[in-house]
């Protein structure tokens, strides 16, 4: 017999915050020289194309970036100034991430 | 499969789901991730997909949208979320709503996390603050005009406080007249409030107030946190943990001097700061039940633990990462 129902939420489980099972998108910002600024997106899900994410920020707003191979974080991808709020926007609406799983740092 | 990866395929699949229906109409993608599903049959939970189908449906999406221009992502944005990307520019990010624009107003004066949660109302009958001074200017002529001079039975609450602290009114020493229940109970109320706000109701969510940090430049490229240890006295956690915690969300490092000051390299205001430590508050600070900022931090096996003195619960908080640290600087260096 199978019960399918009672087994979609875990009521022993760990609250959100605590557990390290998500996998978080955090976004950063980095102060260069001046008023300079880099933002770096880190942990995006293997299903989306860093690339094309990075193609498609650059143009849409104007600015340059790159990726950057780490060894152990994969591939970050790397935008000049502070992009912070417009990505996680761009995430949001359009590769269907959860404003949850994105994590903004920095100041 | 264990239970994890199901449930982050079933997240895929349901946000897959949402993008078929309302952004891709008819494409190859689709159908594509739809056979593969169709070929795992029962070897792989149902809703995984191949990452080469998911990148031939990113193409049409994104043409679709060059085509629009800039009205069809943004519309798509009210559609998913329910919230306005015009809105959101304006607003800092993470709790966007009330914290940094009140932070901003307020500027000098002592910031408050709990403003984040609600602000919790000092019992019921706290006044009006508008009529604070009015207030404050009637208690003075109180006191200074005649004490003896009773006032004809106080009728607005400021008064019955008034009467209250001054122990004038009904309170006084040779004052007959009984007490009504309702002013005895007030006057409990009052009192408990005073003296242990933490046991009145809705105190437990008390102001929970930190001195600003103070923010100087120092030279050109660093900017001194001076009143660090203070903060972390207050917060009672250890200095360190908080100067990690700073460095590894700003991504940066730096120092603390002789005198206790935290010295962070590169340009940060007050402001910037502030936010910081209200983003350790929430993380490291507040208990995740009763949300209150009496607890202790522990390390266990590696772990870290948030005990609350209050309630007794207990949870656990990642340990703070840095993260990935673009290489910035000369090129030379990096080689050498």
């Amino acid at each position: 017999m199978s019960l399918d129902n009672l087994k979609s939420f875990d009521p022993f489980a760990e609250t959100d915050g605590g557990d390290d099972k998500k996998d978080y998108i955090h976004i950063r910002i980095q102060q260069r020289n001046g008023r300079k600024t880099l933002t770096t997106i880190q942990g995006l899900p293997k299903e989306i194309d860093p690339k094309r994410v990075l193609k498609f920020a650059k143009k849409e707003f104007a600015t340059n970036g790159s990726i950057v191979n780490d060894t152990d974080l994969g591939e970050v991808i790397q935008l000049q100034g502070d992009q912070r709020q417009k990505i996680s926007e761009l995430m949001v609406a359009e590769m269907g991430i959860k404003k949850s799983n994105i994590k903004i740092h920095g100041f | 499969m264990s239970e994890d990866e199901q449930k982050k395929s079933v997240a895929f699949g349901e946000t897959t789901n949402i993008e078929n229906g309302e952004k891709v109409e008819t494409n190859e993608g689709n159908t594509a991730e739809q056979h593969s599903v169709a070929e795992n049959g029962d070897a792989e939970a149902p809703a995984t997909f191949d990452p080469s189908a998911m990148k031939k449906k990113k193409k049409p999406k994104k043409e679709k949208e060059t085509e629009n221009g800039e009205e069809a992502p943004k519309e798509n944005g009210e559609g998913a979320e329910g919230f306005d990307p015009k809105l959101l520019k304006k607003k800092k990010p993470k709790k966007p709503k009330t914290e940094d624009g009140e932070a901003a107003a307020e500027g000098g004066e002592e910031f408050d996390p709990s403003k984040l949660v609600k602000k919790p109302k000092k019992s019921s009958k706290k006044k009006p603050a508008a009529d604070d001074d009015e207030f404050q200017k009637r208690l003075e002529e109180l006191g200074l005009e005649d004490k003896k001079d009773e006032p004809a039975a106080p009728q607005t609450q400021e008064e019955i406080e008034a009467e209250l602290q001054q122990g004038t009114g009904v309170w006084a020493q040779d004052n007959a007249t009984p007490f009504k229940y309702s002013q005895l109970l007030k006057r409990f109320y009052i009192n408990l409030y005073e003296d242990h706000p933490e046991l009145s109701g809705d105190g437990r969510l008390k102001n929970y107030k930190i001195p600003p940090p103070q923010v100087a430049r120092e030279g050109n490229k660093k900017s001194i946190f001076a009143n660090l240890p203070e903060i972390a006295k207050k917060m009672k956690r250890n200095p360190d943990h908080i100067i990690q915690f700073i460095f590894a969300e700003l991504g940066t490092n730096g120092s603390v001097d002789g005198a206790g000051r935290l010295v962070i390299k590169g340009r940060f205001q007050q402001k910037q700061l502030e936010s910081v430590l209200r983003r350790y508050i929430v993380e490291y600070l507040t208990c995740g039940t009763c949300k209150s900022p009496n607890t202790t931090l522990m390390k266990e096996n590696r772990l870290f633990f948030v005990n609350c003195n209050i309630c007794g619960s207990r949870k656990s908080v990642s340990a703070i990462k840095t993260g990935f640290q673009a290489a910035l600087g000369k090129r030379k260096k990096q080689q050498a």
